[in-house]
């Protein structure tokens, strides 16, 4: 109930003098790092005191881990991860020639699971992908975000923009309303962010684990009262694209905390 | 910002179809001060609790109370014949009264400890320090903790 | 599953130094309900004991108010060189332990 009454109280601010949705100009692009408090900050500028390495740390030792038919472990292809996975995080979703399409990184693990490792696909936000990935992003830590710039990439990330400034659910509510044009200010007790998502996975307070950015936006949809996309659909995976091309040249933070 | 007539109808509409909406709200019995007293009376028996000594660091006001770093820390010497025998952290709101209970002794070198705790609401955070002359010493704090907007249906 | 120690791996004899500890629980109050109105089960971690060359320095007992994925930051006086042995005791026999190792000059 509180949720909703927050979210109905919303609509007086998205209603109000706010309707034209405006992109973000690069040089003012800010992390969630800058609207979080003092608490939360230092809690992911701790490596030793950040839950989300712990996830990290269980991802480095799946990395060395043989698995599948295969047995094969990711380490036997793409040695060690320090190097040959920087970067790597950032420019993710990428454009798959095979499929066509864009992957995201955890689709890109299950692709490779699949494909090399000849091992069944991880579901989605399970312990053991979240681990995978966080530990494979980890390695882009400080690197600016690329996501987006192959020109094949360009149709996606354009549905992603339109589906970031479709209004919908019961609320009638999109992304922009809030992410473009009414940050810094609040909702009930909570800053409204720019939406970049700069450290995915990431460590939510409020889930008290790790999660994917699908997660969060399902859970901005629930929060507008729409029906949520299915994890690894082509939408979500869309405004990942878009959302990460938004956030061009914002440094990688994973495993960053939120609150 | 001036009500238009619009804007109270979405503000209505969203109110009144929220309350049909079946969402699990997980507020289950709460703790009470009497409980919070009885916990407290359980540690520390008949004997005087005295203001001082004791710090307690925690944010007045909270971004998720799933998760709230808290520091407790006592002006006390650490020596074989006086030190901080234990900390103990109690709330009032929670559905337990209890937090953490911290033992030291005078290899500990100094009496503080940090954890993360979860405060299910605004509330009363209460430390006490017991002393190897079995005195106690208490403070206690206010937290704010605000509502997360956007929060999933099932936590 | 992973555990963070943060122990300095040199001091000086008499220094008082800070040990940090994060493992991986999920700490389940015993309070939340599932959809169908299930109490999901208590599940956390009940205690937390630190020795330091077999003799206990700190000693912790945890509560479902303590978040989940425990932190823990205490303090004790570098006496000598060795071990420092973590353990974590809780529900449904739930036991694991790390340890560091410390250089005191």
């Amino acid at each position: 109930m509180i949720v909703w009454r927050a979210i109905a109280a919303a609509i007086f601010l998205v209603t109000g003098p706010a309707l034209l949705a405006a992109e973000i100009p690069p040089d003012a692009r800010r992390s969630g790092y800058a609207f979080m408090g003092p608490d939360t900050r230092a809690m992911q500028d701790d490596d030793t005191a950040n839950p989300g390495m712990l996830f990290v740390l269980d991802g480095e030792q799946l990395w060395k881990k043989k698995t599948g038919s295969a047995d094969r472990a990711c380490a036997d292809c793409h040695g060690d991860a320090r190097t040959s996975m920087k970067g790597v995080a950032a420019r993710y979703p990428a454009f798959d020639k095979a499929l066509g399409r864009p992957v995201t990184l955890d689709q890109r693990i299950n692709l490779c699971r699949a494909i090399h490792q000849q091992a069944t696909p991880l579901p989605y936000e399970t312990r053991d992908l979240l681990a995978l990935s966080a530990f494979v992003a980890h390695q882009s830590r400080g690197n600016p975000i690329t996501a987006g710039d192959d020109p094949q990439l360009k149709p996606f990330v354009d549905q992603g923009r339109d589906l970031f400034m479709q209004r919908e659910g019961q609320l009638n509510l999109a992304c922009t309303n809030c992410h473009d044009d009414n940050f810094d200010k609040r909702l009930a007790g909570a800053p409204i962010t720019q939406g970049q998502p700069t450290g995915y996975p990431l460590y939510r307070l409020e889930w008290q684990t790790l999660g994917s950015l699908e997660r969060r936006l399902r859970s901005c949809m629930s929060g507008v009262r729409a029906q949520a996309y299915d994890y690894g659909s082509p939408e979500l995976v869309a405004l990942e694209l878009y959302l990460m091309s938004r956030a061009r040249g914002l440094p990688m933070e994973t495993p960053a905390v939120r609150p | 910002m001036p009500t238009t007539r619009r804007q109270f109808l979405n503000l209505a509409g969203g109110v009144t179809v929220a309350g049909t909406v079946p969402i699990v709200t997980l507020r289950p019995l709460q703790a009470t001060p009497a409980m919070l007293n009885a916990a407290i009376r359980n540690l520390v028996g008949e004997a005087q609790l005295r203001n001082g000594r004791i710090r307690l660091d925690i944010p007045p006001l909270v971004e998720n109370g799933n998760t709230v770093p808290m520091t407790v820390s006592v002006a006390n010497p650490m020596t074989a014949d006086d030190y901080v025998k234990s900390i103990h952290v109690f709330n009032e709101k929670n559905p337990q009264p209890n937090i953490g209970n911290f033992y030291l002794g005078p290899s500990s070198g100094r009496a503080q400890v940090s954890t993360r705790i979860r405060l299910a609401d605004t509330q009363k955070v209460v430390a006490i320090a017991r002393l190897s002359d079995d005195t106690f010493w208490q403070v206690a704090a206010d937290v704010v903790v605000t509502l997360a907007a956007c929060t999933e249906e099932m936590n | 599953m992973a555990a963070l120690i943060n122990v300095p791996s040199k001091a000086k004899r008499g220094e008082i130094i800070e040990i940090r500890t994060l493992t991986s629980h999920i700490m389940e109050t015993g309070f939340r309900h599932t959809a169908d109105g299930k109490l999901v089960p208590r599940d956390i971690i009940t205690s937390f004991i630190c020795r330091y060359n077999g003799a206990e320095v700190f000693r912790a007992d945890l509560f479902p108010a303590i978040a989940a994925n425990p932190y823990l930051s205490f303090f004790t006086v570098a006496k000598e060189s060795g071990k420092f042995e973590f353990e974590w005791i809780g529900d449904n026999g739930y036991s694991s332990t790390a340890s560091a190792s410390i250089t005191v000059e």
